[in-house]
């Protein structure tokens, strides 16, 4: 890729973050009425004028911001403010920070691996009872909202089978087989929906190759059906797919949110949910931080990917 | 070397082990496509033969069936193609084999070339790997052998800096070499049929003549019976032992090149004839057209399906369909009532001019005529 | 060669089943389908089938309980009786039993229907107005404009689209003492606002393409003014496209305030909606899972019928489109 298009994304990036950060900064400004007396009701008057001074809520505007980059970019995540004392943000954020990770990679590499052989079997024997049998279940399956899914899966699976616990989170250095057991339920709850999105993306793109004329002279070199699949005709398609599956990491983020709470999983999303309840606002004003970067940085490496991998493909389909 | 239908004497080797040359025989071969609107029958009755070590020219405009004939008797149709007739290769019955057998032919003993090196090879794989495939899985070469051959393949089609190409994609090649990329993998496991389907249609005018040397070349060297599909007269003209016209799904006129450009007997190919350029003709001359539209594959006409558009129809010929005659020459053979360089030909097409037929008049003028099909 | 060039006739972007070239994909509102198969042969030609006219009855149905829920012959909703607490459904002549704290379980869900499509409708309602406008108008007029509106649709498509509307109701409407009216008009903002940029994204797309066709043309050589032409030429053939992603996006919705519910910040309690059922049921899954099962089937109905119908619509229209 040219460097002047790399520049121009590099641009496009900086002016979304910037947009991103700033919303976020000033989030604690926007709070209705005293934000001081929303996030300590209980200080003392001094106390929440010294919040006041240090959270920068007595700046203009530009100042907050880059006051709070600054304090952001070095890892100060603001403080829990309870009766007991102020306890950082960062500490727990370095414990839940893996958790959330560690789910939604499980969950993407799961949604992958049953979507991919799905799609190509469902474009191989496309109009088949298979095929339609396979659409007609994606689409039901994307019709259950995710959080009920986790909580029935949690019901029938986790308490009535016993199969699978339902609660808690085990570290994989830990125990790595408890680890994987408590991460299964959840993984597989954020990745159905996925697995409905990918196969039928997928399917339509390899049925679309399917019709080419390479894929004709590959059979005509007298090779199997099933090397014709996997060695040529996935490649081009798989395409459009990783960059939705890479894409698709704000539904994801989304997704697991809820999920965690739903387990139990001392994730990001649950540190979110309990910010919320305790109305802990700056906490909950990093933690939303932390994702919203996450997600514009995840998306731009998505973008460069795909404009590496994409001209040859663009220069070669032309 | 032509198989008529019917009324036709067999042919005088009628011992075919003695000659151990033949190598194909078709005889009334019918694919014809299910399809929403009706059945298509896009190749409707083809019967031929071929030997080893001679190059068949099939030629023929756009939806003729040439390039579905070629596929069929390969087998590479889709679901929605139903065919009919006998293939016999080398002996054994391909219409009766099933997918998984017709594979092992596949590659090793008939091969295929295609019309645009662009789109048939795959865009995101090295063309080694793709030379290569055929070896891999045809063979029982390791991978250093594989190479070999692979490079090899590549020398003997005229790839310069072999090596380096190996491990090149597609795109970094030009249509040319492209095209004897496609070439090197369709000969990689030394097959005894090769089909061309329209090999130079997508190259520069420059390019083409290479291709086709080499074609030739190629098939001198390992002997093998090539079937050159074109819609272009000269490209089979000077490369070709025997050339067979095909119009709408059907074989019009079959011969040896020369008796076909000498003798030629259906008005089709005379009017293919008198379209393609010259370049003794001074510049501007109207280029020769042949009004009309090819007939309907799904519901064809009765009586003879060239009847709309030809100089010298008469009635008969809108209600009979003719079947393949041998002419004088032996190895000719054409399907026409009223057939050129005949009396009866000169008659109709005399009725014709004097009826003020359009297409007749435009068959001698060589004006450019819009006659509506039938 | 400028890949975001505003003279492109159709951004990839804005076809929500190719991989975009800028920073955001309208991935999780519509999920991902163009071009990809319906169920059934009628569906993919965009007419109504079976399961087509089931899931606009089924539509309709939910809509009018939702609509006359106050005047329906049902228990009150919030009346909590202490003996029908978790108790299964056909109990007593409570058709779904009841809930947590004893409510007629089969009553909230009609009323919940009122809350969760009200809200779902409305968020998309604000979407197709302000998004659908500014689509439009980024579609039709283009340099400039244009690419300033994409910006601003690209920032607010770079949250993900939980956490941002997780965010702005948490921040507006969660404090102590907010009133379940002012939460609901929160959450309409909230999910409206996320729904905007992809509105106008599948708008703008759709405005580039047919702003460029010659009636457009020819309209403007008669002198016509823009907002005419914008209003009485463009928009017409765009609605379709809108339409279709609207239907996705209450389902979308109806989904997303379940999710928001299950945080904490959904439809405020006691006002029943689909979402908040579920949420309180979680507690009472492993003696009364009725009570989480019932409105899950009961979004899975809507949102299944919606998904159908919007692809029907885009069906039908590309179907048309293709024709021409």
């Amino acid at each position: 890729m040219s460097l002047g298009m790399l520049a121009r994304r590099v641009a496009h990036l900086l002016v979304v973050l910037f947009c991103v950060t700033l919303f976020v900064a000033l989030l604690t400004s926007m709070l209705p009425g005293d934000p001081v007396d929303a996030i300590s009701g209980f200080a003392s008057q001094e106390q929440k004028d010294q919040l006041r001074e240090d959270l920068g809520l007595n700046d203009p505007v530009p100042v907050q911001y880059v006051h709070w980059l600054g304090k952001f970019v070095r890892g100060d995540l603001g403080n829990y403010y309870s009766v007991t004392g102020s306890r950082p943000v960062m500490d727990r954020v370095k414990d839940a920070l893996p958790v959330s990770l560690q789910l939604m990679i499980y969950a993407q590499v799961l949604a992958l691996v049953i979507a991919i052989p799905l799609g190509v079997m469902t474009a191989y024997r496309a109009g088949s009872r298979f095929d339609r049998g396979s659409n007609a279940t994606a689409f039901g399956l994307l019709a259950i909202p995710n959080f009920a899914l986790a909580l029935i899966l949690a019901y029938y699976v986790g308490v009535r089978a016993g199969w699978l616990p339902v609660q808690g989170y085990v570290k994989p250095s830990q125990d790595l087989p408890e680890h994987l057991r408590r991460m299964a339920l959840p993984t597989i709850s954020l990745a159905v929906a996925q697995v409905a999105v990918y196969m039928r993306l997928l399917r339509s793109d390899m049925i679309a190759t399917l019709q080419e004329d390479f894929i004709t002279m590959a059979k005509a070199k007298g090779i199997s059906p099933r090397r014709v699949l996997w060695r040529h005709a996935l490649r081009p398609s798989s395409l459009t797919l990783l960059t939705v599956a890479g894409l698709n990491v704000g539904a994801l983020i989304g997704g697991a949110v809820i999920v965690e709470v739903i387990f139990s999983l001392p994730g990001i999303g649950t540190l979110l949910f309990q910010a919320i309840n305790a109305r802990q606002y700056v906490a909950l004003q990093s933690l939303v931080a932390i994702v919203a970067v996450g997600y514009v940085l995840v998306n731009f490496f998505v973008d460069i990917l795909y404009a590496v991998l994409d001209p040859r493909i663009r220069h070669a389909r032309s | 070397m032509i198989r008529s239908r019917r009324r036709v004497a067999p042919p005088p080797s009628g011992d075919f082990t003695s000659t151990n040359r033949r190598l194909l025989e078709v005889d009334d071969l019918k694919t014809h496509f299910r399809t929403p609107r009706g059945l298509v029958r896009a190749v409707d009755g083809v019967s031929f033969t071929l030997d080893r070590g001679r190059t068949l020219g099939l030629v023929g405009e756009s939806g003729c069936g040439k390039s579905v004939l070629s596929r069929s008797i390969m087998g590479l149709l889709p679901s929605t193609a139903d065919r009919s007739g006998e293939i016999r290769f080398g002996g054994i019955r391909l219409d009766e084999l099933g997918p998984k057998a017709l594979r092992d032919y596949w590659g090793t003993q008939l091969s295929m070339v295609f019309q645009d090196p662009m789109t048939s090879l795959n865009p995101v794989m090295k063309i080694g790997r793709q030379i290569a495939e055929s070896l891999e899985v045809h063979t029982d070469m390791d991978k250093d052998q594989i190479r070999e051959t692979a490079l090899s393949l590549l020398r003997s089609v005229h790839i310069p800096e072999a090596e380096r190409r190996l491990n090149q994609y597609p795109h970094e090649l030009s249509g040319g070499m492209r095209q004897r990329v496609v070439i090197a993998i369709a000969l990689a496991c030394g097959p005894a049929l090769l089909f061309a389907d329209e090999p130079t249609t997508a190259l520069d005018v420059t390019v083409q003549a290479q291709i086709l040397d080499l074609l030739g070349e190629q098939q001198r060297e390992r002997d093998m019976a090539v079937v050159l599909v074109s819609h272009d007269l000269g490209v089979v003209a000077g490369r070709t032992h025997d050339i067979a016209v095909m119009y709408a799904g059907q074989i019009v006129e079959m011969a040896p090149t020369r008796t076909l450009f000498a003798e030629v007997r259906m008005p089709y190919t005379e009017a293919l004839l008198q379209s393609a350029p010259r370049v003794e003709n001074p510049s501007h001359t109207r280029l020769a057209v042949i009004g009309g539209r090819p007939p309907d594959l799904i519901d064809p006409p009765k009586g003879c399906r060239f009847a709309a558009r030809c100089p010298y129809v008469q009635p008969r010929c809108r209600e009979e369909q003719p079947p393949l005659i041998e002419a004088d020459t032996p190895g000719h053979v054409f399907r026409c009532w009223y057939p050129v360089g005949t009396d009866k030909g000169r008659e109709a097409l005399e009725k014709n001019l004097a009826a003020e037929l359009p297409q007749a008049e435009a068959a001698v003028t060589g004006a450019a005529v819009a006659v509506e099909a039938s | 060669m400028p890949d975001r060039d505003s003279r492109d006739l159709v951004d990839l972007a804005d076809i929500p089943s190719l991989a975009p070239t800028s920073t955001a994909a309208p991935v999780d509102l519509v999920s991902a389908e163009g071009g990809t198969p319906l169920l059934g042969r009628k569906a993919r030609q965009g007419k109504l089938g079976v399961i087509g006219w089931l899931s606009l009855g089924w539509l309709v149905l939910i809509s009018l309980a939702a609509i006359l829920a106050p005047i329906l012959p049902i228990p009150d909703p919030d009346e909590q009786t202490a003996s029908l607490a978790r108790q299964p459904p056909m109990t007593d002549g409570h058709i779904l039993g009841g809930d947590g704290l004893g409510r007629d379980l089969f009553s909230r869900i009609i009323w919940g229907a009122r809350a969760s499509l009200t809200l779902a409708v409305c968020a998309i309602l604000i979407g197709i107005v302000v998004g659908g406008l500014l689509g439009l108008v980024a579609g039709y007029f283009r340099g400039r404009t244009d690419g300033v509106l994409t910006a601003v649709f690209d920032v607010l498509l770079s949250f993900p689209q939980l956490i941002l509307a997780l965010t702005l109701v948490t921040v507006f409407a969660s404090g102590e003492g907010v009133s379940g009216s002012r939460r609901m008009i929160f959450l309409i903002l909230a999910l409206g606002v996320v729904s905007v940029p992809v509105l106008a994204r599948i708008t703008r797309g759709s405005t580039l393409s047919w702003a460029q066709r010659e009636f457009v043309q020819a309209a403007r050589s008669i002198g016509a003014r823009n907002r005419l032409i914008m209003f009485s030429e463009v928009l017409p053939n765009v609605l379709p496209a809108m339409f279709s992603v609207a239907l996705l996006g209450v389902a979308v919705v109806i989904v997303a305030e379940g999710g928001l519910s299950v945080l904490g910040v959904g439809v405020q309690l006691p006002t029943p909606s689909w979402g908040n059922i579920i949420a309180e049921g979680r507690s009472d899954l492993t003696d009364s899972p009725h009570i989480v099962l019932w409105p899950t089937f009961v979004i899975f109905l809507t949102v299944f019928a919606l998904n159908y119908l919007g692809d029907v619509v885009r069906a039908h229209f590309d179907v048309r489109e293709s024709a021409l």
